[in-house]
This record gives structure tokens, C-alpha cells and sequence, in this order.
């Protein structure tokens, strides 16, 4: 059984990432990003039957569906947990169209919310990671991207310059979305090698800005969606692959799991890089969304440097690339920032992304990423006709 | 050289914060500040650490299938056999990746910046994550040769790489 044209995305959600969330509990983000939801799929409450939440670290470790159900009085007949870091949005998606293929559910939310104060709560991880390296001042995820991007340069003379044109083309882009963290404050490539050096040969402006936030997605069978409020837009392809948890385990450092993960979804979805008119992919760093437009297929393997400067990742442009302005100009709201790739194309398939509206889309790859190109999920996703 | 100065100190045996093989993240030796966070052996990586301790770099590897393996781990993650014994490695790697830390992920590595992160590969084929000593940040590049020495941090050692020369 494939999960080609099984199920589709028929209600959205975001609340948009900010820096800080006071006065907000998380099962309260994931209520209110639930309900937003299910209110712009037209759908009540009661029609709710599936439910997939993520990790809460720290606030509630364990029973976290039935944590989520009860909150939202939800009674559902299939619920889980899905951990894939950034991956978990788009590893979301496909679960629920499995679920609903399988007859286990009919209509499954999908929904992450996390919030953020002044001050973070520091990991109590006790594993190989918090062992091995942890001990040499290798915490957190900025050495590790840095260790990908000073691979990449070296083996393929990848340079800072190249690189900062990421976050000056997402910047660009987020100048037409309103909720974006940084609207109103585009950058160039000088604004990015000035800001400060974190971890070489990553700049402060090449790295997310954590945040707090919300986003969640619907998903019911195909046959149902067409009775949706909004045109539905159907899950076409999908892969996954999960590697490694320390960079220092990883198969490679300059192809990331997603290529395989994205040409499984190629081919479930008869579709390739070529057939493509949109691109919602995973952006923690300018050098994760490098590595991934060589993943797609999009440009040759080390090349990805030089072929930045030839295209246009406008709405308007060649290649439309994260319209929205990515994670990079939206900020990050945890794993709710994976699950924006999602929304974003949904409403960019569906034509209801207002000003930044791509035009007539009908194919988008979606990828989502989890700690350091360890958990890979990619989507086709498609515009019903 | 004072980047070396300084990634020589990150885990120098003065004792700053060293917190044991416990692993506890207290223990600091500055007063309101954090200690630097030890290993946390588990059983399967005792005899790792024990060996780090006296100065020796040691690996597991396989019976079944003859590949060594680093981190330590109950069983081969290449063929499952649980028929691995403990090898000594030589010591000699090359540079993977690296970077140079100007801002740390944990508060307790504030005053060693910029220090050099590294993955290097052992010529036995693991790889581990580890400190460049002794080397300049400006002129660290990959596939650098390395070599293992020890630096003692708390009741254990840290095994860190210098050039090999």
C-alpha cells in the first residue's frame, strides 16, 4: 500500500513565533494552535478522532497524548508521540495518512506548541551524547552545524560569502510576511559576515532565533478532504530516514540522510526535482538548507555555492524557496518550526498565502530535520485539481 | 598562540570545575558559576574511561566481524555479535571537522574561548568528538594528523588530540 494521494492536509494553523511567551503554559500554545486548526478546516471538535503530539522536555515527560486529549477533551482513537527534533512536523503528516489509510482514525490533528522565557532550562539528557560530548564543551546544536559547514568548505571550497546569501534571500522573503520576527529588517550578505562569529565559520545571522510559538495541521482521507472548506492538498510522497544523535556517528557529513529520504518521496510521488514549483525546506542554519538543495537534486553535489548566486528564491522567482521567509526569518518556535514548513506550503498549494502567493503551485517538497541531519523527513505534497 | 594557550586550558588538570566521573554538573571551584560537566560512565564505557585514566585510548572491537567501534556499547552496531573485546588504539587520527567555539553551549566553557572542537577519525576507523591541543585555531584544516594524549578531568581523563609530529 502506498500513502501516494491517501490522505490530505485540510486545515492549518500558526501562532507565530516570538522571541518570548509570557503568561502562556504549553499544553495552553497547544490548545490554542489546535483549535485554530480544526476551526480553518471547518471541522468541530467532535470530528477529531486521531491526535499526534510531540516531546515536552522537562514538563511533562511522559503521557503527553493523553496529557493533550484530556486538555482538549478529545476522546481520540488513535494517538502518539512523534520525537524527530526538527523532522517532527513532516514526520507528523505521513503518520496521520497512514493512520487514516489503515482505518484507525479519520481526522487527525497534528500539532506542536512550545513556550520560551527570559531563561532556558538547561537539558538532563544521560546518554552517549551528554557522555562523550558534552565533556569537551561540545554542547548544543551550533558546533555540530558548524563542523557540517567547515566540511563542506573544505572538500568543495564552499565560502562564507555563499553561504550568508541564505539567510539575505530568506530575509528578502520575509519582508512580505507580516508574522515573521524579523519583518521590516532585511539584511545583505555584508549585514551576515559582520554579525558576530559563534562558531566558525557560522555567523550569529546564519543560526535560528529561538522561540516560542505554535503551528498544527489536519489531515483526513482524500475522499473526505473534498468536502473541506479549503481546497485540499494531498499528501503525493514521502521518506524518512533517522541515522545518528552525535555528528561524530554520522554516515557522512556533506549528504545528508534527507537525500535518501527525499528520493523515496520522489518516488512515491512519480515526481522528481524537476517537476517542483515550490520549496518549503528545513532552515535551522544556512548551511542545513545548503546541504539540502543538493539533496533535492536541485543543483550537483559541492556545487551549491557559485549556484546560489544564479537563481531566485522570490515568490516570483525560478525557484521559489520558503516563501514565508523560512525558520531563518520567522524565528524558531522549537519543533512548531518544522511543522511551519508544512503549513507554508499547504496554504502556498492551497493560493491563500496573500501577498507572497507563488504562482499556481501545484508540487511542493517539504523536508523537515532533526538534531544534526539525524532525523530526516521529506514530502511531496500537492495542490488538489 | 593564545588560542592555544587557551584550548589547552579548557580542560587543563588546574582543576577548574573538574566534577568527576559522576558526572554531576556541580561542584563548581568559582563560586556562583558552573563546574565543567564530567563524563557519565555507564557500565559498557567503565573500562573506557578506567584506561583513560592511566593514559591509554582503548576501542571495542568485534570478534564476529573484526570492525572497532567507538562510543562503548553492549553490543557491535555493525553485526549485533555481543563478542567484543577491548583493543588498544594506537592514538593517531586525522582532523574530520572542526570548529572554533567563540560562544559556547554551556556556561561552564565561557572563559576558554575561542577553543577548538574536532571530530577525528582514529586510524582504526571510529571517530569521536574531542579538543584540538596545541594547534592555533588559524591553522587547523581537515585531515590534519593528530595524536591521542590525556588530560585529566576529575576522577577520569578527557583523551584530546595534538598535531603529530
Amino acid at each position: 500500500m502506498s500513502l501516494r494521494g491517501a490522505a490530505a492536509v485540510v486545515g492549518v494553523a500558526e501562532v507565530p513565533p516570538k522571541r518570548t511567551t509570557p503568561g502562556v503554559s504549553t499544553l495552553d500554545m497547544i490548545a490554542r494552535t489546535a483549535a485554530a486548526a480544526v476551526r480553518d478546516a471547518g471541522l468541530e471538535p467532535g470530528a477529531v478522532d486521531g491526535l499526534l503530539v510531540g516531546p515536552q522536555v522537562g514538563e511533562t515527560p511522559q503521557h503527553v497524548p493523553a496529557t493533550v486529549a484530556e486538555y482538549l477533551g478529545l476522546r481520540p482513537r488513535f494517538a502518539d508521540l512523534v520525537d524527530l527534533g526538527g523532522a517532527t512536523g513532516a514526520g507528523m503528516v505521513w503518520r496521520a495518512a497512514a493512520a487514516v489509510a489503515a482505518g484507525m482514525c479519520t481526522t487527525a490533528l497534528c500539532v506542536l506548541g512550545n513556550v520560551r522565557g527570559e531563561t532556558q532550562p538547561r537539558s538532563p539528557n544521560r546518554n552517549p551524547i551528554r557522555e562523550f560530548d558534552v565533556p569537551y564543551g561540545g554542547s548544543g546544536a551550533n558546533q555540530a552545524y558548524a563542523m557540517v559547514a567547515t566540511r563542506h568548505m573544505a572538500e568543495f571550497g564552499t565560502t562564507a560569502e555563499q553561504l550568508a546569501r541564505i539567510p539575505v534571500f530568506e530575509r528578502a522573503n520575509a519582508q512580505l510576511n507580516p508574522d515573521a520576527v524579523f519583518h521590516g529588517r532585511p539584511l545583505t550578505v555584508a549585514d551576515v559576515l559582520a554579525s558576530p562569529m559563534v562558531v566558525e565559520p557560522l555567523h550569529l545571522l546564519e543560526a535560528v532565533m529561538p522561540c516560542g510559538g505554535g503551528a498544527a495541521v489536519v489531515v483526513t482521507g482524500a475522499r473526505h478532504a473534498r468536502r473541506a472548506r479549503h481546497a485540499p492538498v494531498l499528501l503525493r510522497g514521502a521518506g524518512e530516514r533517522v541515522t545518528h544523535r552525535a555528528l561524530s556517528q554520522a554516515p557522512e557529513l556533506t549528504t545528508s540522510p534527507l537525500a535518501a529520504a527525499i528520493a523515496d518521496a520522489y518516488t512515491m510521488a512519480g515526481a522528481g526535482p524537476g517537476d517542483l514549483d515550490l520549496l518549503s525546506l528545513y532552515d535551522c542554519y544556512s548551511i542545513m538548507l545548503a546541504v539540502t538543495l543538493e539533496d533535492a537534486g536541485l543543483c550537483p553535489k559541492g556545487a551549491v555555492g557559485p549556484w546560489l548566486a544564479d537563481h531566485d528564491f522570490s515568490h516570483r522567482g525560478d525557484l521559489p524557496c520558503n516563501p514565508h521567509g523560512g525558520q531563518l526569518a520567522c524565528g524558531q518556535a522549537d519543533l512548531a518550526g518544522g511543522m511551519a514548513h508544512v503549513v507554508e506550503a499547504v496554504r502556498q498549494l492551497r493560493g491563500t498565502a496573500g501577498e507572497r502567493q507563488v504562482h499556481g503551485p501545484s508540487l511542493a517538497l517539504v523536508t523537515g530535520n532533526g538534531a544534526t541531519m539525524s532525523e530526516e523527513t521529506a514530502l511531496v505534497l500537492e495542490a488538489a485539481s | 598562540m593564545t588560542g592555544t594557550d587557551r584550548a589547552g586550558g579548557a580542560n587543563g588538570p588546574a582543576g577548574r570545575g573538574g566534577t568527576g566521573g559522576t558526572g554531576s554538573t556541580g561542584g563548581a571551584s568559582v563560586p556562583g558559576k558552573p563546574g565543567k560537566p564530567g563524563p557519565t560512565p555507564v557500565p559498557a564505557s567503565e573500562p573506557f574511561w578506567a584506561a583513560a585514566r592511566r593514559g591509554e585510548l582503548l576501542l571495542q572491537r568485534c570478534r564476529g566481524c573484526g570492525r572497532h567501534q567507538h562510543y562503548p556499547r553492549v553490543l557491535c552496531a555493525h553485526c549485533w555479535s555481543e563478542d567484543l573485546e577491548w583493543v588498544r588504539a594506537g592514538g593517531r587520527a586525522r582532523v574530520w571537522t572542526y570548529t572554533v567555539v567563540h560562544r559556547p553551549g554551556h556556561p561552564a566553557w565561557a572563559e576558554d574561548v575561542p577553543y577548538l572542537l574536532a571530530i577525528v577519525e582514529l586510524a582504526e576507523g571510529p571517530r569521536l568528538l574531542t579538543n584540538l591541543v596545541r594547534v592555533d585555531p588559524a591553522e587547523a584544516y581537515v585531515g590534519m594528523a593528530v595524536r591521542a594524549e590525556f588530560a585529566p578531568r576529575g576522577d577520569t581523563a578527557l583523551v584530546r588530540f595534538a598535531p603529530d609530529v
